[in-house]
């Protein structure tokens, strides 16, 4: 049928697109599957986020209760786990360093994460996270956020590592430096494996926090998709009982 | 047992006769619906008009939910946003509601324009009945733009920052204008407030009422069909037209089906895919507003970007301005450029059906570049499609003349 075939090639043309869009957007930026299903990543990576990032991030957004609701936690397990400060179950994910003090310590106020994995994405956030490295005189950089005034406060798990560069001479005689490869030159409590597991959590939780809605929609859009499917269908049956005298 | 059932009936007739009498209930059921006849050759094309209707229903309804929870104020206006996407209930579906509405607006009245743009649907005697249309796409575009203002994320500020500067490149009183559209010396609370009360108000109302006019015209004339012939020239014994059908219960029901497969692809993109890939939903707006940082790359939505792309395309920031303003007026144009002895693509000659067909792509193409980056390679190629664009017309106007058409049907086809 002809409709059938222009919405499909519509919705095709659509997601190509914006595939192609998004893939535009950086360099060497993998894509990293996250499965929000996964309730006990979410709770591994909601302990990383409350242990090593809400020091200085806020989540002003996101609420402890809610977490509580949608990670499959007890409120006293939210209470006595991942709430440090005196902060009630109902209040969102504050901070105590005020945004005057982090533009004095580090240069800049660090921003708000609550809808982080949405502005930047799961794909962006995993390569920043596994991307910091020391530069020779002992200052941390990373080569996805260049000159970031976030220091990479997930070393001691990761370990310490420098970056390695190519130098490269281009056309008009000018050298430039081209990343190649990193080298874990001070091992973390973590390996290898066990930091990039760490991080696609931390990375699967700052998704869910985005839109926490998310974890429900799809849910619910099937039995939706599934309604209208059914109700299309009888409309179809019932214009054709109807034009049966048109033609 | 039938004599109360009948009772029952009875005094539910008359009910309805007092209110008959006193309000034209019956005339309007007769002149818009039940009485409407409409041509029975109505195809694909034709679902996209009373889509638009719908999706007008659905914004100004999820547009009152939305407004008990949103803030139209700079320091609350992001944050009461996530608060409905969290913390109110269905909040989250309310508001995806209305973003893919948004969208789908302009989807389905691009599908539908082009469907005029088709079967000459602007022509004679119809040529109000597109200027009203052409004035709801403007209103369209108006709403659209200052809703987009409301959310105060980055892309919001920063839209609103450009498209308003544009003002400023009229001659002397640029800098007073975009000062008075603002209310303030740059993008501030009192523009978030007055978007906010001409988005809720002026625009919808306007609207509304538009919406009138366009079908008030489009009855008195009665409805065009892919044939591009007049169904009121062949009449039966009865003085209907033979080849109408009365637009209920024979549309209404077509109708039904079409909102079925619309509501099918619109419920998929809010349940699944609500960014639609950060073309519905952009990713830089959910940076709440930072008068302090500029984005790199700062590009409307989808559906403004082809005339984003023409402004871009002129190298004189005046001269850009006039020619996007020139390419919406061109549309306006069309029932007198058009001077073709047929109505109908299916009766035009080649050359015509080439016109249309480059100047879709030409639209389409224009729109993704205006979503581009704007490289010098870019920008070239904006340069060579803008020009085609208003080609197209000057083009369309010779062709439409002196090409020959094949011979109209007396009586539309199936």
């Amino acid at each position: 049928m002809i409709i059938s075939r222009i919405v499909k090639g519509l919705i095709v043309s659509a997601l190509l697109f914006s595939a192609t869009a998004m893939a535009a957007g950086g360099g060497d930026i993998k894509v990293v599957n996250i499965n929000l299903k996964d309730k006990a990543a979410l709770q591994r990576g909601a302990s990383i986020f409350v242990n090593n990032c809400l020091g200085c991030h806020a989540a002003a957004y996101m609420r402890y209760n809610r977490l509580a609701e949608d990670l499959d936690l007890t409120e006293s397990q939210v209470r006595d786990n991942l709430i440090f400060g005196d902060a009630k179950i109902g209040e969102v994910m504050s901070t105590t360093m005020s945004s005057a003090e982090a533009a004095e310590w580090f240069g800049a106020p660090a921003p708000d994460l609550s809808v982080v994995g949405r502005s930047r994405g799961s794909n962006w956030l995993y390569a920043y996270l596994t991307s910091f490295y020391q530069d020779e005189f002992g200052n941390w950089n990373n080569t996805v956020f260049p000159d970031v005034s976030m220091p990479h406060v997930l070393w001691n798990l990761q370990g310490i590592q420098t970056a390695v560069f190519d130098e490269v001479v281009a056309d008009n005689g000018s050298k430039h430096k081209v990343f190649k490869n990193f080298e874990l030159n001070t091992p973390g409590s973590q390996s290898a494996a066990e930091y990039d597991r760490s991080v696609r959590d931390l990375v699967a939780y700052l998704s869910y926090m985005g839109e926490p809605a998310k974890l429900k929609r799809e849910a619910i859009g099937i039995w939706v998709l599934l309604f209208l499917a059914l109700f299309t269908f009888v409309a179809y049956l019932l214009k054709v009982e109807y034009w049966r005298d048109v033609h | 047992m039938a004599k109360p059932a009948s009772n029952t009936k009875k005094r539910a007739h008359a009910l309805f006769n007092w209110f008959d009498q006193r309000l034209p209930i019956s005339d309007f059921w007769e002149a818009h619906l039940a009485g409407y006849y409409a041509p029975k050759n109505f195809n694909f094309w034709y679902f996209f008009g009373s889509l638009a209707m719908l999706i007008l229903v659905l914004q100004i309804v999820t547009g009152i939910f939305l407004t008990m929870h949103y803030k139209p104020s700079a320091d609350e206006a992001f944050a009461s946003v996530e608060y409905i996407m969290r913390d109110v209930d269905w909040g989250w579906l309310i508001r995806y509601l209305h973003t893919t509405g948004a969208s789908a607006f302009f989807v389905v009245i691009y599908l539908h324009m082009f469907r005029g743009l088709l079967y000459g649907s602007y022509r004679k005697p119809r040529e109000l009945v597109w200027i009203f249309g052409m004035i709801i796409y403007v209103l369209l575009m108006a709403e659209a733009f200052m809703g987009y203002v409301l959310p105060w994320g980055q892309m919001s500020y920063w839209g609103a920052q450009v498209i308003i500067s544009l003002f400023g490149a009229i001659p002397k009183f640029g800098g007073v204008i975009t000062e008075w559209i603002r209310g303030d010396y740059f993008i501030s609370d009192a523009t978030l407030n007055r978007f906010f009360a001409l988005h809720v108000i002026a625009v919808p109302i306007m609207l509304l009422l538009l919406v009138v006019l366009h079908l008030s015209a489009l009855h008195q004339v009665g409805s065009n069909n892919p044939d591009g012939i007049e169904i009121k020239d062949y009449k039966g014994a009865d003085g209907k037209p033979i080849d109408g059908i009365p637009f209920h219960p024979y549309y209404t029901v077509k109708d039904i089906f079409g909102v079925g497969v619309f509501l099918f692809i619109f419920a998929f993109i809010i349940f699944f895919a609500p960014e639609l890939g950060g073309l519905f939903l952009e990713h830089d707006n959910f940076v709440p507003a930072d008068p302090l940082v500029t984005p790199i790359h700062i590009k409307p939505v989808w559906y403004f970007t082809p005339y984003y792309a023409i402004l871009r395309a002129i190298p004189d920031k005046l001269g850009g301005v006039i020619m996007m303003f020139a390419a919406i007026v061109m549309l306006f144009l069309l029932p007198w450029l058009d001077r073709s002895r047929v109505k109908s693509i299916r009766y035009k000659g080649w050359i015509s059906k080439f016109l249309l067909a480059l100047f879709a792509v030409t639209f389409i193409r224009l729109g993704m570049l205006g979503m581009a980056e704007g490289t010098p390679a870019e920008t070239f190629e904006a340069r060579i499609w803008t020009f085609i664009y208003f080609a197209f017309f000057g083009l369309l106007w010779f062709f439409s003349k002196y090409e020959k058409t094949k011979p109209v049907p007396e009586r539309v086809t199936k």
